[in-house]
């Protein structure tokens, strides 16, 4: 894993970071524009979807179908998001096409068209994507306890909500790409097989002469803990927990990513094994780490049915609450293991790195190697993770439940 | 790139491209056993026992086999079709062997009791899931109702019911009846040491003895139909059709799949460029699915209730055209380019190659690299994707709706003749 990382900041403050991946076929990129959802104005919910979804639709010299097509003809998969920070815009092709994929790219993020007459439809693809989110309590109810967890305008949904969306005119569309969609805050992640300095000099060329800077963003904090319920005529009870966590930028969050890693990574972890294997009590239940640039949580999450739904929650509180006396040295082996083959395996992807090449510098300024991620991860030990643990003990739990009953809360939830 | 292949005494055959340049290994068992396998008073056994697999043999406890798995730094899984289970896992190279001996071991479960009750709760979850996500219901339903008598017929999952009344006894005896050598193919993809990798295969699998596992692979009849199926929670209206199409055996299913990049793929397609880009549904698209003896070719939508019946018609009308008029020789540029570059994408991981390289082999027994992959579609000419609109017309078949609406009228073309299911 000898990686080199490779990065350069331009005039205007966009941000390139790169690595080569010689063996591979591909190259990946991932632009992160400072064009997340926490902008989105407060009575104008789903705007920065909004705008990812007008971009594609028409660019510099060609029209949406133009656009689509070149795409298409260069085999790019492209994929575009929205997280609370940023608009996400990625794609992977052969390295053969990777230039001429990036200059249609360089179009979408300086000179999109944004269609007037485009809008109706795309807020019709916004309403859907409102109301499919009903068929799927799984996501309704992660977009609840994320809402309630992170302090507004931090942890809204990205999709929005529907007054928002009717609301939206051409102007806020229009008006948010000019304020946002700046090079300053803007981070390209390159990955895969590329020259660096034809890339760099390609990314200079392109990008240039696109000036600017957005304000900035409103402070990060999460919100005091909370329970609550929201009726859904449903089989299965949804069950939502989160507690504070530490930010990935925080010297001791691989303590904390190891911790919820014994919980929740790999079958033999503990929710897995106590709540499914030993219980039968559901058939998916899962804890994972996320993380703003300043404050971060851990979100966990299963599905049951209804009448055994109190059992679940109970049982998975304590588990939360037992992993703050600590972890056991033979849950972290296997932790490791696990890390060890998932970070070499990342070799094998250039769009898993390119993503992750920007999304380190969003949040330290910097791209770590998979090898500098290696040595950290074999300086975790038991009394580093226990020491987190006894600092910072899973607590002050926000619960969200979602399906035809109220549960009610175990002691210690508010 | 070397493919690799071997035969064991008692038939087990062990397939593997070796790639001395990857990071990575990638190992399968590729079983032959899927729901088209079971009969009615067994519906679903075979998803159950593919989770009743990682609950213990008679050497490890459930905790060991995830212990174990874990040990070893794998990111494994298991699943089940209507045609095959695969066990499945990606770890670094130097445990290759240590994991064909667990995931060989877990391919003869204990199958205790007490695991197997445990067990059921966990698969009525599962059900219960994909009941509160009313797309996922619809395709099993829309499935009983085309294939009708034919084995393809049956749901993976199974219902709450048959689960429920499954018996222990049942599952052994479809194990001993499944699970023989010659209906196993061990693969692998990525930097594989290929003669350790038949050593621990013959010393793990070689004492299973041999059984004869039959498959029926009837003629069906499609029968053309247009379905209301009532699910008053959903919010959304969901649409699946089943039209005939290729099925495993034939070199005619990579016109298939084009057909249905060019008909049907998420982005660029027809049916986005009709319904997507314009916001007339939530989801739209077309897939060609192979079976052994049979293939489909299944359309799926998602929208507003009341949009339902002028979007069934615009797929309708879509699909009439294509058979009218075929599709052009830029579409079909433009479908070999996005082919092009998902398989030599997918190919760059041991995790992408191990589904095609077993898939291959279990289905067809050949072996096709991805430079054999990308010739054969390059070769593909119109006049055989224009063909398969004439002789697999999209506009036959079943079509079926799920959601609020009980009122949906079939589109002109579709003879309706049972309103209701």
């Amino acid at each position: 894993m000898n990686a080199t990382i490779l990065s350069h900041v331009f005039a205007n403050g966009l941000v390139l970071v790169a690595e080569p991946m010689p063996s591979l076929q591909s190259a990946a990129f991932t632009f992160l524009v400072p064009a997340g959802c926490a902008h989105d104005p407060a009575d104008r919910g789903g705007l920065a979807s909004f705008v990812m979804e007008m971009v594609p639709r028409g660019a510099g010299q060609r029209d949406n179908r133009r656009l689509v097509l070149d795409l298409d003809h260069l085999g790019v998969e492209r994929n575009e998001s929205v997280s609370d920070a940023h608009g996400c815009l990625s794609g992977v092709t052969l390295c053969e096409n990777f230039f001429a994929a990036l200059e249609i790219y360089a179009d979408l993020l300086q000179r999109p068209h944004l269609p007037e007459e485009h809008l109706e439809m795309v807020r019709q693809i916004m309403l859907q994507d409102i109301q499919a989110t009903e068929d799927e309590p799984a996501q309704k109810l992660a977009i609840e306890l994320r809402r309630r967890y992170y302090r507004a305008p931090w942890g809204r949904p990205s999709q929005g909500d529907r007054e928002g969306v009717e609301s939206t005119a051409i102007g806020d569309v229009r008006r948010f790409v000019a304020e946002r969609f700046r090079p300053e805050g803007t981070i390209l992640g390159v990955a895969g097989r590329f020259d660096w300095e034809r890339l760099k000099q390609e990314v200079d060329r392109l990008f240039s002469r696109w000036q600017g800077s957005p304000a900035a963003p409103a402070d990060q904090a999460a919100n005091r803990p909370t329970a609550g319920h929201v009726d859904h005529e449903s089989q299965q009870t949804q069950i939502g927990v989160a507690y504070p966590s530490v930010p990935y930028r925080d010297d001791r969050y691989f303590e904390a990513w190891g911790a919820v890693g014994v919980l929740s990574g790999g079958m033999s972890a503990r929710l897995f094994t106590e709540v499914r294997e030993r219980r039968g009590l559901c058939y998916s239940i899962h804890a994972t780490c996320h993380s703003l640039r300043d404050c971060g949580g851990v979100f966990c999450q299963a599905g049951t049915s209804a009448d055994r739904a109190q059992q679940t929650l109970d049982v998975t509180i304590g588990e939360l609450v037992r992993l703050g006396q600590g972890v056991e040295r033979h849950e972290l082996d296997r932790l490791k293991a696990r890390i060890k083959s998932a970070l070499i395996m990342q070799q094998e992807s250039s769009s898993a790195r390119s993503s992750s090449l920007a999304r380190d510098w969003y949040h330290l300024g910097r791209a770590r190697t998979l090898d500098e991620v290696g040595r950290r991860i074999d300086r975790l030990t038991r009394e580093s993770i226990n020491a987190y643990l006894a600092e910072c003990p899973p607590r002050d739990f926000t619960v969200v439940t979602l399906g035809p009953k109220q549960l009610e809360m175990p002691d210690g939830v508010s | 790139m070397e493919f690799r292949n071997r035969t064991l005494d008692n038939g087990l055959e062990v397939v593997a491209e070796v790639n001395p340049e990857a990071y990575s290994t990638a190992l399968g068992f590729f079983v032959r056993a899927g729901s088209r396998d079971e009969t009615a008073d067994v519906a679903g056994v075979s998803h159950f026992l593919e989770h009743m697999a990682f609950k213990g043999t008679e050497s490890r406890s459930a905790d060991d086999v995830n212990r174990e798995f874990d040990e070893l730094g794998a990111h494994y899984n298991a699943c089940t079709s209507e045609e095959h289970t695969i066990f499945y896992a990606a770890v670094l190279p130097e445990y290759q062997d240590a994991t064909v001996a667990l995931l060989a071991d877990i391919l003869r479960p204990a199958l205790r009791e007490e695991d197997f009750e445990t067990e059921k709760k966990v698969i009525v979850e599962e059900i219960c899931m994909y009941e509160d996500m009313p797309p996922f219901g619809a395709d099993d339903k829309c499935r009983a109702a085309f294939f009708g008598a034919h084995p393809l017929s049956h749901s993976v999952l199974g219902t709450v019911e048959s689960i429920e009344r499954l018996s222990l006894a049942a599952m052994r005896d479809y194990v001993r009846r499944r699970y023989g050598p010659a209906n196993v193919v061990l693969a692998a993809a990525g930097r594989i040491d290929f003669d350790a990798l038949v050593n621990v295969a013959d010393r793990t699998c070689g004492m299973w003895p041999s059984v004869v596992a039959e498959r029926l692979v009837p003629e069906f009849e499609p029968i053309d139909q247009f379905l209301v199926v009532e699910k008053h929670s959903a919010i959304q209206q969901y649409a699946v059709g089943l039209a005939p199409g290729p099925s495993a055996e034939s070199p005619r299913r990579h016109a298939a799949k084009l057909l249905a990049t060019i008909l049907g793929d998420e982005l660029g397609s027809r049916l986005y460029w009709e319904l997507v880009e314009p916001g007339l549904v939530e989801h739209a698209g077309l897939n060609h699915c192979e079976y052994e003896g049979a293939g489909v070719m299944m359309t799926y939508l998602g929208c507003s209730p009341e949009t339902i019946d002028d979007n069934l018609r615009r797929v309708r009308d879509l699909y009439a055209r294509a058979e009218r008029e075929g599709v052009d020789e830029d579409e079909l540029r433009q479908a070999k380019n996005k082919v092009r570059s998902r398989l030599v994408l997918s190919g760059e991981r041991p995790r992408g190659r191990l589904f095609m390289v077993g898939g291959d082999w279990i289905v067809r027994r050949e072996y096709q690299s991805v430079a054999d992959e990308l010739a054969t579609l390059e070769a593909v000419s119109l006049d055989e994707v224009n063909s398969l609109l004439r002789e697999f017309p999209l506009t036959r078949g079943t079509m079926m709706t799920i959601g609020p609406r009980t009122d949906v009228r079939p589109p002109n073309s579709l003879v309706g003749q049972a309103p209701r299911a």
